[in-house]
Formats: structure tokens, C-alpha cells, sequence
């Protein structure tokens, strides 16, 4: 019996302890660091959301590897801070004028982590590789388009391609790996980047140790990153609190503000489309009015105000505002509050005046999603929709969901490379990463005409159109661009936030 | 058994019957009414701290905590009790069967619950819910069958110690059958021991349900689940402590509750 009240006192005093420790540490917060100077060396551990689904580059999918992978592996060109190409494994290129041929010379002096010096073959192998060439799988697939890649001389590459696109440049991001190394990517993977692969340890993260070879002098400071998984937004905070990550891009809100006085805390727009994911194939989602139905529940304001602290942006089709020249306003199609009459009109008309059962499958480690989704629960409710969260692994996720389309829907976030292209390409009725199955020949027709449109300002008039589509067919129920919340230790500077979603530590230094 | 005579006032058995009385109560009503909707949201009620308009405060999405404790109270004690049904049903049947006959099937079973009991636990529901799928059945389910050897062990080393009893000679001896020795005649006798075991097997179940919930396993979101509640509070410990507290002092209370009751029985039992 003494056993019990000594345990039930335990209990109490541990919750005491654990809600009175909030204030330490706060007074002993540095002061402004912005004019101390670079120090070389040091190592800082990431905190990072998943587990890796590839270590090959060409075959990794899932942004979260991709943000990491940035650094480790370079194309010939590479994107910068803000959203632009910058030369990296290429010293310089050229279009010919028809777009169908591109001159690639390469960087004199650019080694692979393994000591080489990237030749010509590397490059071509590369190519082949992506384009499917070498075995006739293309792995990236708007490289596909590659008909051949000739090697001019020693520093200059030439690749033809069957049809004109003026977004191709920026697929040629794909990494350039030592020629024939396609197989021991997953056990060594080689690149060029400023960082070189060191271990990898699955649900655990990834070690990557300076590249002392790196082609831009100076860079990177840091000798050692160790990008470490974690399982939760909650063991996250307590990591961070506890000083065993440095770096953490993706905050809550509540969290963002609870350590707004031990870290440096930076909110940028992400480059991330949330959406409701509907599974257009799947009764009764197949029917239009119904999903323009869900559309008209939804209110986005409060899920914003909820899950984001208010620091979404609102969106209404696959568009990130960021793309200003691409990007049209379409949240007046549905408004950006609920408006339940005219949802329940519309599933009356579709047959559905009683509600449905929808099941919505959520990767559980992105509590930012799943926090989206007991909202969305909540207002589907109020049309008599009977929504049930199915939290799932991300594993299951990719596997069943993304790849497998065995879903209703699901509450998930796409990715952007920074081309507008990007985004509107995944919902073209055959492609591989369609996965809400979404059928419209009109799209189809006007996606192929933007695509090989020369004159930037048509190629805009074609991406409204298809974004216009998008929303009034109901593809999926676009809820928000949600800000990155990223917590920073305050001795860490150099950090540079992109407008995609990748993590640069190249040029991450820390000050004393 | 159930004579009454005058005994020493048993406090373990009066104060557990008290707070399990009180929690079942509230779990009860909790699954029929609560005082606010325990998924109607609010901004404008966002974190609000303990006040008499809500009791416990508000949580991230402005819902009642208290009312989701209810709910969450509910939801433990019913799949509690119903782990406790499934293990206790077929723990008495295998315990039964294997202490009074012994034999092949009584190593079989043996041996089976070794392995069983080999495991941590929550590894072994772990294991059965990712092949099963999460969800409130599949946790009753999970943790139904990783009870099982507990009960099993207790009732089976009852039946061996009675089966020879003389009683039991004797109805063996006027013809009677062998399902009415083992469930008529030996069964009502392991009560006492067996309803120790029960309370304690409950706990158990509560603990684990939560342990789950916690996990993101058990009872999915919106549904209120008192792990699920504490997961959610972590990450505002230091803004909204009472959102952690609620749904805690909660488990604490039920589980010191069936612990103060199963005492109190076995008290009884031994004045």
C-alpha cells in the first residue's frame, strides 16, 4: 500500500518538476551574433522528419531524402537560395535556339568524393541513367525526353532532346554519379557535393563529413552533419530543449513560440502544397459534386488559424503564391470559409443528402497533417460527412497511398522544384505520380501545349488554365502552403532558407 | 461464501470502490453525454485554463477537457473490460482444461504461454497490431491475446490444487460429468483468487491502452483516448500544463482505484 501512494507522489512531483522546468535557460541566451566571425569545423546535427526511401539520387522520391541528398549530390547546374540556376558540375551551358540541343562544358577540377576528377563519361553515364538510355527505365521523368548524349571533347557534353521545353534546365539538377556506380549508389553513395557519405543507419539517420575537395572555395565550414530522425514533433522539442539537435525545420506553431527565447525561430514560406488528397476513382469521390461538396466544407481559415499559427498562405489549386508570375487566386471558386448549404446542395444532387463514410489515411509523423486532419474531421461533420482518421506509417504511406492508390484520401503535402511545371505535371491522367487518379482529357490536351510553348507569356495563359481546371473539377480540396517554422541554435548563422525543400548546410558556420 | 458476518471495516475495499465507482461513473456517462461536444472546436477558446465554465481548460482546438476526459475515460474502461472478457474467457477455459486434465495439451499450452510471456508485452501488440492494423478492435484484440497466458497460469495452478480435493472425489465418484466437475463444482472455488487477478489484469489493460494511444496506435484522433490526450499535451507542457494533467491525474485515479479494490478483495478474502 505504501508502495502505491510513495508511486502516486512520484507521479505528482515528476509532473511538478516537469511543468516548472519551462524557464531555465532563458537568461543565459546569447546576444546578437550576426557580426561575429566564421568559425571552420564543428559538427551539428539536423533533426530531420523520416526515415531515407533511397540513397541512389536518381531514385529517391520523398522530399525529405531529397533535402538531404542536396547535399551530397550536385547535376550540372543547381538551384540557389532564391529559386535560381546556378552552375555547379557545368561551368557554362547553351540552348540552341530551336531547344532541342544542349552544350554542357564542364567545371575543370571538380573531384568526386572518392578523389576522381568528373570526366565527360560520368556526365554521359549520368544522363543515360536518369533518361533511361542505359536500360530503358527512366528514372527521372521529364529527363526522358533525352535522345542522346554525345561527348563533344573532353570538357563538353552535348545532349539532344526530342521535344522543346523551356523548364528542361531544371531537371538537369539530377545528380551527377561516377560512371558505372549505378549499383553501389544504395551501399556508397558518391558525389560531388560539399558533404560526402559517411554511415547511414535506418530509423536512425545519415552522417556526412566535409568534402575538403568541394569545387567553391571555402565552402563547406562544417566538418561533420549528422542528420538525425526524429519520431515526433514532441520528441523533437524535447531534443531541441535538451540540446541534442541544433537544427529543426519543421516547428509548430505552439512549438515555434515555446522556444522562441533559447533558439533563433525563422518562419519562411515552404514549398509544400497541402492538400485534402481525394482519390478521384473511388466511390463516391468519383463523382464531381461530391468533391466540390468537400471543397465548400472545408474552412480553410480556421485550419490555417489551428495548425498553422495563421502563417499559411491559403491556396485553392497545385500553385505556390511564391511563383508570382505563374500563380492565379482561385480561392474565391469555393471561399475560404465553410459554406455548408452549398455542400450539402451539391451532395443532395449527387445522391448523397445523407453523407458517406470517408476514410482519410494520414502519415502519422507529421503531426502538422494529422492535427490538419482532426480539423478537416471536424468540419466535414457539420455536412454530414463521416470522416475517420487512419493514421498510418510513412512507409504504409508511400507504399499504400502514394504508390499503391489504395486510399480515399489523405491529408499529405506535395513538393515543388521551383519550375511551375512541376506541380501541374503529377495530375496529367497517365503520369506515375498521379496518385489521386485524376481523369481530364482537357488537361491533358493543355498541359502537352504549355510544355512545349517557347513564348513565356503563353506557357503562363496555359498553367492558369490548367490551375483553373484543377480547382473546378475538384481534383483534391487545396488547403494551404503552410510557413516553416525552423528553430536554429543561436551560435549557428549562415543558414539559408530555399523556396524548395531542401537543406543546405554547405553554408552553415558557427560563431563563438 | 457470501455470508454475512461482522468484519473488521476493510478501507482498501471502500476507498477503491469509491474512486473506481467514481471513474466508471464518469466513463460511463462520458460515452452517453458530456457537458460540451468533445469535437466541436473554437478558436476564440483556444488554450483557455481551468475555469467553472470548463473545468480542466481547453486543449489546442479549443474543445472542453474535461468532457474529452469523460470520453476518454469511457473509451479505456470499455476496451478495458473487454480485454479483460476476451483474456479472462479464455483464460479460465485453457487454464481449466490444461489444470485438471494435464497431459499433451497442458504442455502444449504451457509451453505456447512461455513463449508468450517471453516477449515485453507491448512488442508482442506491437507485432500483432502492424499485422492487423490499428484501431480500436484490433487494440482489444492485440491485448486479449498477450493477457491471456496471466490468467491462464493463475487458474490452472487452482484447478491442479483442487482437483483432488475430496469433494471434487466424491462428485467424481456420484457420476458426475466432467464439464459440471470443472465448471460447477471447481470453478465457483477459484472466484476469490480469480477476481484478484481480474482487478489487477484491468489495470493492466488500462495501462496498456493508454501506453498505445500514446503511441498513435490505439483509439484514433478525433476520438477522445486518455493516452492519445497525454501524447497530444507533451508539446504543450509549458504553455497549457492542465492539458497533460487532466487526462494523467485521470490514469492515476483509476489505476490506484482497481489497485485499492483488488487489495481490498484479497483483504477480505484473508479475514
Amino acid at each position: 500500500m505504501k508502495k502505491l501512494f510513495c508511486l502516486l507522489l512520484t507521479t505528482l512531483l515528476t509532473m511538478a518538476v516537469l511543468s516548472g522546468c519551462g524557464t531555465d535557460g532563458t537568461g543565459e541566451s546569447s546576444g546578437d551574433n550576426s557580426s561575429a566571425e566564421p568559425v571552420y569545423g564543428g559538427s551539428v546535427v539536423v533533426g530531420i522528419q523520416q526515415d531515407i526511401d533511397s540513397l541512389d539520387p536518381h531514385k529517391a522520391t520523398a522530399a525529405g531524402t531529397k533535402e538531404i541528398l542536396f547535399n551530397i549530390f550536385e547535376g550540372l547546374v543547381k538551384l540557389d537560395e532564391n529559386g535560381n540556376l546556378i552552375n555547379a558540375v557545368a561551368s557554362d551551358y547553351t540552348i540552341s535556339d530551336d531547344g532541342l540541343v544542349y552544350t554542357f562544358t564542364l567545371r575543370d577540377n571538380v573531384k568526386f568524393h572518392n578523389g576522381n576528377v568528373v570526366t565527360c563519361e560520368d556526365v554521359k553515364y549520368s544522363l543515360e541513367r536518369v533518361s533511361g538510355l542505359l536500360d530503358g527505365t527512366p528514372l527521372i521523368s521529364t529527363l526522358k525526353t533525352i535522345q542522346a548524349v554525345d561527348i563533344l571533347d573532353d570538357k563538353t557534353v552535348q545532349v539532344t532532346v526530342e521535344s522543346p521545353n523551356t523548364e528542361l534546365i531544371y531537371s538537369f539538377v539530377a545528380a551527377i554519379i561516377p560512371a558505372g556506380s549505378g549499383e553501389d549508389m544504395e551501399a556508397d553513395p558518391i558525389g560531388t557535393g560539399p558533404f560526402s557519405f559517411v554511415s547511414y543507419k535506418p530509423q536512425e539517420g545519415i552522417v556526412v563529413a566535409k568534402n575538403p575537395d568541394y569545387w567553391q572555395s571555402g565552402l563547406p565550414y562544417l566538418d561533420e552533419v549528422n542528420f538525425k530522425i526524429v519520431n515526433s514533433a514532441d520528441s523533437a522539442l524535447l531534443e531541441l530543449q535538451g540540446g541534442t539537435i541544433d537544427i529543426y525545420a519543421y516547428l509548430t506553431d505552439s512549438q515555434a513560440a515555446e522556444l522562441q527565447d533559447t533558439f533563433n525561430v525563422e518562419a519562411s514560406p515552404s514549398d509544400v502544397v497541402q492538400a485534402l488528397f481525394l482519390n478521384n476513382t473511388v466511390a463516391p469521390l468519383d463523382d464531381v459534386r461530391v468533391r466540390q461538396a468537400i471543397c465548400y466544407a472545408l474552412d480553410k481559415e480556421m485550419i490555417n488559424e489551428f495548425v498553422g499559427g495563421g502563417n499559411g498562405t491559403l491556396i485553392s489549386s497545385a500553385m505556390l503564391p511564391t511563383l508570382k508570375d505563374n500563380y492565379v487566386d482561385l480561392n474565391d471558386t469555393y471561399g475560404t470559409t465553410a459554406n455548408v448549404e452549398k455542400a450539402k446542395e451539391l451532395l443532395a444532387d449527387a445522391g448523397y443528402a445523407d453523407g458517406f463514410d470517408l476514410e482519410i489515411a494520414i502519415p502519422s509523423n507529421y503531426e502538422f497533417h494529422m492535427q490538419t486532419g482532426e480539423v478537416v474531421v471536424e468540419q466535414l461533420k457539420a455536412v454530414g460527412i463521416n470522416a475517420t482518421i487512419k493514421a498510418v506509417e510513412w512507409s504504409t504511406w508511400l507504399d499504400e497511398v502514394y504508390n499503391g492508390r489504395q486510399y480515399q484520401a489523405t491529408i499529405s503535402g506535395i513538393t515543388c522544384d521551383s519550375t511551375p511545371g512541376y506541380l501541374l505535371n503529377r495530375f496529367q491522367t497517365d503520369s506515375s505520380k498521379n496518385f489521386i487518379n485524376f481523369v481530364n482529357a482537357d488537361y491533358d490536351e493543355i498541359y502537352l501545349k504549355a510544355q512545349a510553348a517557347q513564348d513565356p507569356e503563353e506557357k503562363k495563359g496555359y498553367y492558369a488554365q490548367l490551375q483553373q481546371i484543377l480547382c473546378e473539377e475538384a481534383g483534391s480540396a487545396f488547403l494551404q502552403v503552410p510557413a516553416n517554422m525552423t528553430a536554429l541554435n543561436k551560435k549557428l548563422m549562415g543558414y539559408k532558407f530555399y523556396p524548395v525543400y531542401v537543406q543546405d548546410m554547405s553554408t552553415v558556420y558557427w560563431v563563438e | 461464501m457470501k455470508t454475512q458476518k461482522k468484519r473488521k471495516w476493510n478501507k482498501y475495499l471502500t476507498a477503491g470502490l469509491f474512486m473506481t465507482g467514481f471513474a466508471l461513473l464518469l466513463g460511463i456517462v462520458g460515452i452517453f453525454w458530456t457537458p460540451y461536444s468533445t469535437t466541436a472546436m473554437s478558436a476564440a477558446e483556444k488554450f483557455d485554463a481551468p475555469s467553472l465554465r470548463h473545468l480542466f481548460g481547453t486543449d489546442n482546438f479549443g474543445r472542453d477537457i474535461f468532457s474529452r476526459v469523460m470520453e476518454g475515460m469511457g473509451t479505456t474502461v470499455v476496451i478495458s473490460s473487454l480485454v479483460v472478457l476476451f483474456s479472462g474467457t479464455f483464460g479460465i477455459l485453457l487454464g481449466a482444461l490444461t489444470g485438471y486434465f494435464g497431459g499433451l495439451l497442458d504442455e502444449i499450452v504451457m509451453r505456447v504461454t512461455d513463449a508468450v510471456n517471453g516477449f515485453p508485452s507491448i512488442l508482442l501488440t506491437l507485432v500483432i497490431i502492424s499485422i492487423l492494423g490499428s484501431g480500436r478492435q484490433n487494440v482489444i484484440l492485440s491485448l486479449g491475446i498477450v493477457f491471456i497466458p496471466s490468467y491462464i497460469r493463475i487458474v490452472r495452478s487452482e484447478f491442479i490444487r483442487l482437483r483432488d480435493a475430496d469433494y471434487i472425489m466424491r462428485a467424481r465418484l456420484m457420476g458426475a460429468g466432467r464439464m459440471r466437475i470443472l465448471f460447477v463444482h471447481i470453478l465457483p472455488n477459484i472466484f476469490s483468487v480469480f477476481w484478484v487477478s481480474v482487478m489487477i489484469g484491468f489495470n493492466n489493460a488500462i495501462l496498456a491502452e493508454s501506453g498505445m494511444s500514446y503511441l498513435g496506435i490505439g483509439v484514433q484522433p478525433p476520438d477522445a483516448s486518455l493516452g492519445k490526450m497525454l501524447s497530444d499535451a507533451q508539446g504543450y507542457l509549458q504553455t497549457a500544463p492542465w492539458y497533460a494533467l487532466a487526462p494523467g491525474l485521470a490514469i492515476v485515479w483509476v489505476v490506484l482505484g482497481f489497485a485499492l479494490f483488488g487489495e481490498g478483495i484479497r483483504r477480505q478474502k484473508v479475514d
